[in-house]
This record gives structure tokens, sequence and C-alpha cells, in this order.
């Protein structure tokens, strides 16, 4: 992990995941796991949020809830699908109301298998997607640089 | 008196872990209604029976929900295993209450930490959730998995737990009671917690019976349902009595987790003291034809799985009813006429377990 510039928040959404990738998520909080350590705040406002955490895979009900999480995160934002369900819509990608994984829906920049995915999976691919982040901040998209740069 | 607004709460909420959507009707600072709306988690697991065979199927009905999975696994092998009258080896049965038990401890430990959680107090959250890890430490030692076990299939069990790691699992048992003892007094005896949730979200013993409440929730309030009882596994060899709490508020309801925990440790001491030696599984022969109701307490409340058979490697039909749907309707009961910043932890309260509700 390189030096980082800013302390990044996540903002963690269960898509139609089975609880449990999100119990690993939220373990990583606890004190065992410890992400604080790394700066990182699990934040309930995707307003605040720099690393949208998504568990599960799309069906047809949350599909604009995740749309809108994803539009309401200010730029620079990393996206991290946690778990096979969220990769690729996993054991459950034949049932009838699965879409599949986040990326048909939203551009995905990290994918964190296992299921349910150990927390330390779970670290490594936020850890990750900071440095994604960090070069997101320093190259801004060509849409976004034109309107200003990073908000 | 002003007029009324609607106050959307979720499907993304800082409180709730998983989506579920209430639109609640306020008057001033008070609750008048409250109206729930789901299928953010929808999946529509059970039309896969006609793609899984039925020993495979296991697989699908442990990934129903992460926090209970390995009681729905066992649910559902509970349920084939009866229609083709598979006679399953006493030492399996034990084995499956042990895990029962180390899975609902796991699952009260992680409830009480999002609890404290939902009244602002961080540290217990954390003091909770560190305390689970020694639980989940077990259950991965024994079955590999932390939350997605895999050790339950259709005639028995797939791993053994040896003799020395059972002694060693009692003698941490010592430790592990001890730890949650402290933090079974904060819950039970802090103020803070106390002005929280004393009074709050009454639920009558009337209502929880008619609304048909199940597990803590009825428990809580007074109603004494818990189908451990009825002697599915191996608990028809084991003493326990079911924890019942009068008072029908958030805190009865927390005070029967609290209580149960001790029970879940009691119940494992009991199981590892009487489990016979011999064989784990035994090889199912033949199709499953016919049905059945197979029926278990989960930590949230009672679980039924529905299974039928005609004779092919394939079910005809799965139905799962899970304990979060029918604690739905009290908790509609429970919010009304609550005031709008007890909602967080009364809508806890009834420990909603949302991928399992939505199956």
């Amino acid at each position: 992990m390189t030096h980082l510039s800013k302390s990044p928040w996540i903002l963690h959404y269960d898509a139609s995941s089975c609880n449990g990738c999100d119990i690993e998520v939220l373990a990583c909080l606890s004190p065992l796991y410890d992400v604080e350590r790394f700066g990182i705040i699990n934040t309930g406002n995707p307003k605040h949020a720099d690393v949208l955490v998504i568990t599960g895979g799309i069906n047809e009900q949350n599909r604009e809830v995740v749309k809108n999480l994803y539009d309401q995160m200010p730029d620079p934002k990393v996206v991290v699908a946690v778990g096979i369900c969220a990769s690729t819509g996993g054991v459950f990608r034949e049932c009838y109301n699965v879409v599949g994984g986040i990326d048909c829906i939203i551009p995905v920049d990290v994918y964190v298998p296992g299921c349910a995915a150990r927390p330390e999976s779970i670290i490594d691919g936020i850890v990750r997607a900071l440095s994604i982040l960090e070069e997101k901040k320093k190259n801004p998209a060509p849409g976004r640089a034109a309107m200003g740069g990073e908000r | 008196m002003s007029r009324r607004i609607i106050v959307p709460f979720g499907p993304q909420h800082p409180v709730l872990p998983e989506p579920i959507h209430l639109d609640l009707v306020l008057q001033d600072e008070r609750v008048v209604e409250a109206i729930p709306s789901i299928g953010y988690i929808h999946r529509g697991l059970e039309t896969l029976v006609a793609k899984r065979e039925y020993p495979e199927y296991v697989y699908i009905a442990e990934r129903t929900c992460g926090i209970c999975s390995f009681i729905h696994g066992m649910t559902y092998c509970q349920g084939v295993e009866q229609v083709m009258n598979l006679e399953v080896p006493e030492r399996a049965l034990f084995l499956r209450t042990i895990w029962s038990e180390y899975s609902r401890m796991h699952s009260h430990l992680l409830w009480l930490g999002l609890f404290a959680d939902a009244i602002g107090f961080e540290n217990l959250f954390m003091a909770s959730w560190r305390l689970r890890e020694s639980v989940l430490d077990v259950l991965e030692e024994t079955t590999g998995g932390r939350v997605i076990q895999g050790s339950c299939k259709v005639g028995g069990v797939r791993r053994d737990i040896p003799g020395e790691t059972l002694e060693c699992m009692v003698r941490d048992l010592e430790g592990f009671e001890r730890d949650f003892k402290e933090i079974a007094n904060v819950f039970l005896r802090d103020e803070s917690i106390i002005a929280r949730t004393r009074g709050v979200g009454v639920l009558s013993h009337g209502d929880a019976y008619h609304l048909g409440a199940v597990g803590p929730t009825a428990r809580g309030s007074g109603v004494a349902i818990d189908l451990r009882k009825t002697g599915y596994a191996a608990y028809g060899k084991i003493h326990f009595k079911p924890v019942v709490e009068t008072d029908g508020d958030c805190y009865a309801r927390c005070a029967v987790r609290v209580k149960e925990v001790f029970s879940s440790i009691d119940i494992v001491r009991q199981a590892a003291a009487k489990i016979p030696e011999g064989e784990i599984e035994v090889k199912p022969k033949g199709n499953p034809n016919g049905e059945c109701f197979s029926r278990a307490e989960q930590p949230r409340g009672e679980l039924v799985h529905y299974v039928k058979g005609d004779g092919s490697r394939h079910l005809v039909r799965s139905r799962i009813r899970t304990p979060t749907l029918t604690n739905v309707p009290p908790l509609v009961k429970m919010l009304a006429g609550c005031e709008l910043a007890d909602v967080p932890v009364i809508v806890l309260s009834i420990d909603p377990c949302i991928g399992c509700m939505e199956r």
C-alpha cells in the first residue's frame, strides 16, 4: 500500500447477499481485524464515501438502489465487489430474480473471491482499491477533468 | 395537531446492515403507522431445486442465510431424511446439536453488538464482536468455515469432532462464559441501555400470540415457544428450559437473547458429555418420494423447510418459511405509537435477518 493522502471511508450495501459476506465486512471493523488502522470508517452516507463495498448480486428491485448509491458518491470513487455473488451472481446466478454480478450495473474496480469472503481477503481487496483510488485522484477521468477535476 | 408526514426508512440506512424499507407515517415526532416493503434481496432460491439434485441442494439451503446457515442446512436435511426414512446415527445428531448451539451463540453475540451500535454504545459493539470471534474460531476449527459451514449432509454430517477437540471446546467455554458474563452485566444493568430499551416497543402477550411472533420476540412477551423442545436432533436428550421474559419491551427481548447464550453454553456442555461413539453418516439409498414439513429453532425463531419429492433426483418443491417474515407483523404493531428516535432500536429488537426473510 502506498502513501494515502486521506482516510478512505467506505459505504457498505447489501445487494442480494445471503448475509455471509455482510457479516464478514462488519467483522473487518471489529477489534480482531480493525480496518480503522488504515483510517477506514464505515459510513452510512454515500456523499461521504470513497469506496463502495457491495455484497451480493443485482436483482430486479435493487438495481435502481445500487445505481443511485453509486451516482450519489463524489468522484474519485472505487467499487469493491465482495464475494462471488457480487462478482458473477455466484450460486444464485440461475435464480429467476438475479440479474448477475454488480458489474452489469456499475463499473467494478476490485473483485474479492470467496463464499463467504474471508475478512483477510476483504481487507486485501479494499487496500488494493485504495491504491486505485489514489491513481484515479492523480489522473481524473476525462469527463470530470473538463468539468473542473475532482469535486 | 400537525399534519402527517411520511419519512422513508431504508433500504440503505446507517443502522441497517441489510435493506428493508419502511414508510414511517409521522405526526409530530410520533410514528402513527409503519408500512414495510420488501423484495430488495429476493433471489428466488427455492426454484433451484429443479436445477440441483437433492443432496446438492443442501449447499443452496445453507446459503439462504449466512448467519444461521448451519441450521438452514440441518433443517433441510432433516426434512429429506424424514421423507426417505433415514435413521441418522446418534453421534451425528449430537454433532448437529453442538454446531447449532455454536451458531446460536455467534448469532446472538452478533445481534447484541448490532443492538448496542443502534443504541449508540460503540464500545459494547466492539466488545461483543471481539467475543464472537472466539465462537467463530471454534466453528472454523471444527467445520472449516467461519460463517458458512457446509458440514451437514443428507444422512448425517461431513466431519467428526475428535474427543480431544471436544474436551478442549468445553474447557474453552469456561473462559468464554466468564467474558460473556461481563458483557451480559452491561446489557442487563447499564443505565443508558435500560433508559433506551425499557418500555420501548412493547408487544403484549396477546398480540405476540395472535400475530404469530416466534423466537425471542415471542419469548420476550411471555409466549413460551421453543422448537428445540420438540426434540429434533439430540435436543430430546438434553435438559433445558426455554428462556421467557414477560415485559414484552426491547429490554425483555435483549434479556432473552443474553440468557439464551448461557443456556446454549449449558447445552453444549451436556451434549459433549453425552455424545456417543459411532458412525457419523448413513448413505442415502434411492430418491425422496413424499413430502415433509421440517421445523427447527433458529436464533430468530421457528424455521420451516417444506420438501416434496416425486422419486427423482430433483425435488419437486422446496418452501422455506423464515422467522423474520413472521416477526414483521409484530414489528409493525410495535412501531405504531413509538418515537421516531426509537425506530432503529425497535427494528433491531426483532433481530431482522432480511437475507433469510426474502430468500
